[in-house]
């Protein structure tokens, strides 16, 4: 049978893919943390991240398809996932500035807020298309991806090696998502955080700065999801709707995992990746299918547990 | 008044507030405000597309250009003028006062012309709220719009096929997420889905899905229906469709429900294209559908799609039929429980308003008159393929809601109209613009629709002509006194 043969091959294509969504749902479970807030233009935050990314691999190394090696790879790589992360955070930040700050300052009603998060989604992606063509973005390779270890069982094409890239958006994620876990739980700006998620109101009285502290968590946020953009865009076609399907997932990840909980945005998107990826093993023409998949999870993950599986956290120690 | 001149207070003003460094000089952030909003307008408005071979293309042309500089000055002339008109009020407000050129100027008006001005605005105060009035002005606006595809610029057929095919459909869409939206007060972003599934149903009524083997649809498919018969039988499943989606979402936290019906329009648009047992064709979707027919006491007509005035006349009606029933909705009880459900949920829902079961009717009622209005399109258009119900499109019926003020009808009319005919009407026919090119690329237009959306949201959310009640309910709600839609999550133990 097609699933069981190739169920490390699938296990690991989940995780990587898995651990993109966990890094897009974080910025989601965030601001839901501290603004109750479905922020729809986080996918283009997402997006602009991975066409930041892009742009600084054609400046650095150019269309002409050499790969670089040795260490301007690593400089390279490095290079465009800090230009995406800041291209993001940029976009999260004028984003909040410009579109939800006023709503915020007048106490908008929510239904407004939602409003303003998918007209500023719809524009934004718009806008890229325009600025940037309607077409697919070439996307140069940063360094040679080569087999690193090999899978058990084998895929199509014979046995499934692990290559330089899938290890590279593996400890990536995973690192980010370390350092934003210590970020929350041991810092100054984390403690504030959680505050404002917990009781906006009585953390002011406190003496927090809740403009500071919301601007701060749209600018975490877009740093992760410029990272995971960027990284998406090294195995997948870039586009300004590229932010789209990756978005709906991603909050289906923070969903499943509680929403406003960060740990559980993490094990959401990991989670919704491996289903994601053995559902493509075990239907039939799955790959068709896979965006239905993962609705469907949503739906029955609300009727079953609106919750998530690690609870609804917003302003507890994550 | 005291002699201190305005740069003497405003420099005080600016050393209380520690705004003495010249970066944080208001007036100087004003200007950076208005340099930045003039050099992003001039690239939403210049006709160049981008290309992906070349990133910089459109800040080249937009920016580094002639028409940079256009811009640039003009933010600086608007700023000028702007602070201008500042220091004026600065002066009235100190009392001191305005000499131009060393002249005091006052503009001072004949009393005859003040007084019969007052006249003019009670007669209008008397005018507006005048029952008879309205309904003569109503009966006016209803018979302008009937008889609209033979006056002026309407008897183009581009503009009539935009009338029938796109304002006509549109308001009629708008009018059914009105209700969602405006009255219950809850957020669909999948309202297209409900659209593509009229569409598809017309599409098989008809007798062109599903195709068989061969691809030949006249050999296989049962069904050869008029499609007046369509409308039915597609507002039943919508409905059931909204009743599926709905049941389980709307007894979560209202925001969910926006998420879930953009999913659903995802699976919708999946489902169109992934073509199951070959029942929508996939990406090609259907050809030929046949168009309304009326044969009933000897009168026989059949509408056809080269001229579009019969379907704008059907239009008309069908929206007049809507608007009546709507306006009985929303003063019958069932709107009045909307109203309170929207206004405060969790007394509503401690009132004994089975909340769920309303919101769920709204939602219904919504996605059944979007199915209607599925149905009206695909007969106008004929054929249909996924890529007539993109994502976009729900959003876009939100926007024309927005537009014209959320919970009102006429608003929504209003919006809606003016939302579709205006892009249509920027790109002219093509006998307008052979020569030259189109004001505004199409290609655009999804961008504007969401920079409106942003901008009513944060200026004016109430819309272009507000329902009063709505609007009273936004400005409250920002106060903090009740709420201003069904977001928030019923109460555990009242809700049923």
């Amino acid at each position: 049978m097609y699933f069981t043969q190739h169920f490390w091959e699938l296990l690991f294509q989940g995780i990587r893919l898995g651990s993109l969504y966990a890094l897009i749902a974080i910025g989601y479970t965030m601001v839901y943390g501290v603004l109750q807030l479905i922020n729809f233009a986080h996918s283009e935050v997402f997006m602009s991240g991975a066409l930041g990314g892009v742009f600084m691999l054609t400046a650095l190394a150019g269309t002409n398809g050499n790969i670089p090696s040795g260490f301007s790879a690593f400089e390279y790589t490095a290079l465009a996932l800090i230009a995406g992360a800041v291209v993001s955070a940029a976009v999260a930040f004028s984003l909040e500035r410009v579109a939800y700050r006023p709503l915020r300052k007048r106490h908008a009603p929510k239904l407004v807020y939602l409003i303003t998060a998918i007209g500023a989604s719809i524009f934004l992606y718009n806008l890229a298309g325009k600025l940037f063509g309607r077409n697919n973005l070439q996307v140069p390779e940063s360094f040679h991806s080569g087999p690193v270890f090999v899978l058990p069982g084998t895929g199509p094409s014979g046995p499934r090696t692990v290559k330089t890239l899938d290890v590279l958006i593996i400890v990536t994620a995973f690192v980010m998502m370390v350092v934003l876990d210590l970020v929350i739980n041991r810092t100054k700006l984390g403690s504030g955080i959680r505050a404002v998620a917990q009781d906006a109101e009585t953390a002011q009285l406190m003496g927090v700065d809740v403009g500071k502290v919301i601007s701060r968590t749209f600018i975490i946020g877009g740093l992760l999801a410029g990272v995971g953009g960027v990284l998406y865009a090294m195995f997948h076609a870039v586009s300004y709707t590229m932010g789209f399907i990756p978005g709906i997932k991603a909050f289906t990840a923070a969903v499943l995992g509680g929403i406003g909980n960060v740990r559980g945005a993490m094990l959401g998107g990991l989670l919704l990746g491996i289903v994601e990826s053995f559902s493509q093993g075990i239907i039939p023409n799955g790959l068709e299918w896979v965006d239905v998949v993962s609705f469907v999870v949503l739906v029955v993950v609300l009727l079953i547990r609106p919750t998530g599986i690690l609870g609804e956290r917003t302003g507890r120690a994550a | 008044m005291s002699t201190t001149s305005i740069s003497e207070l405003s420099a005080q003003v600016r050393r209380l507030r520690k705004q003495d460094a010249w970066w944080k000089n208001p007036m100087l952030g004003r200007l950076a405000i208005i340099e930045a909003l003039v050099l992003v307008l001039s690239i939403l408005t210049n006709q160049v597309q981008g290309s992906s071979s070349d990133y910089t293309l459109l800040f080249k042309s937009s920016w580094f250009s002639s028409r940079g500089a256009e811009y640039v000055i003009g933010g600086v002339l608007i700023w000028i003028i702007a602070e201008a008109w500042r220091i004026q009020g600065l002066r009235r407000l100190a009392g001191q006062t305005v000499d131009v050129a060393g002249r005091r100027i006052a503009i001072i008006l004949p009393r005859s012309f003040t007084r019969q001005y007052a006249r003019l605005t009670a007669f209008i105060r008397w005018l507006i709220p005048n029952r008879w009035f309205r309904r003569v002005l109503l009966l006016a606006v209803v018979a302008v719009a009937i008889f609209l595809p033979y006056l002026g610029l309407f008897t183009l057929p581009y503009f009539q096929s935009v009338l029938a095919g796109q304002v006509g459909v549109y308001v009629l869409a708008a009018l059914g997420l009105n209700v969602v939206v405006g009255w219950a007060g809850l957020l669909d972003l999948g309202y297209i889905a409900f659209f593509a599934i009229g569409a598809y149903t017309t599409a098989i009524l008809s007798g062109k899905l599903p195709v068989g083997a061969d691809g030949n649809p006249e050999a296989h498919p049962p069904i050869h229906l008029n499609l007046f018969f369509a409308f039915p039988i597609a507002v039943v499943l919508t409905m059931t469709a909204g009743l599926i989606l709905g049941a389980p979402t709307l007894r979560l936290r209202g925001d969910y429900l926006a998420i879930v019906t953009l999913g659903f329009h995802e699976i919708v648009l999946q489902l169109a294209k992934n073509n199951p047992h070959n029942l929508t064709n996939g990406p090609l979707g259907a050809t030929g559908i046949s168009t309304f027919r009326f044969n009933l006491f000897d009168v026989h007509y059949d509408w056809n799609p080269t001229d579009s005035k019969p379907y704008w006349f059907l239009a008309i009606g069908l929206i007049l039929i809507v608007v009546f029933a709507f306006r009985r909705l929303e003063h019958s009880k069932v709107g009045r429980t909307w109203t309170a459900i929207r206004e405060d949920e969790v007394a509503a829902a401690a009132s004994g308003v089975p909340t769920v079961k309303y919101k769920l009717m709204a939602f219904m009622i919504g996605a059944s008159t979007s199915g209607f209005a599925g149905v009206l399109a695909t007969a106008k258009i004929t054929a249909i393929t996924p890529d007539n119900f993109p994502l976009q499109l729900s959003i876009f019926v939100l926007a024309y809601v927005i537009f014209g003020g959320m919970g009102s009808l006429i608003g929504v009319i209003v919006g809606a109209s003016l939302m579709t005919f205006l892009p249509f009407f920027l790109q002219g026919p093509p006998s307008w613009f052979n020569s030259g090119k189109p004001v505004v690329d199409p290609k655009d237009i999804p961008m504007w629709v969401g920079a409106v959306l942003l901008t009513m949201m944060i200026f004016r959310p109430q819309g272009l002509i507000p329902s009063k009640r709505r609007a009273q309910e936004l400005a409250q709600a920002e106060h903090g006194v009740g709420d201003a839609d069904a977001m928030t999550e019923p109460a555990e133990g009242v809700a049923p």
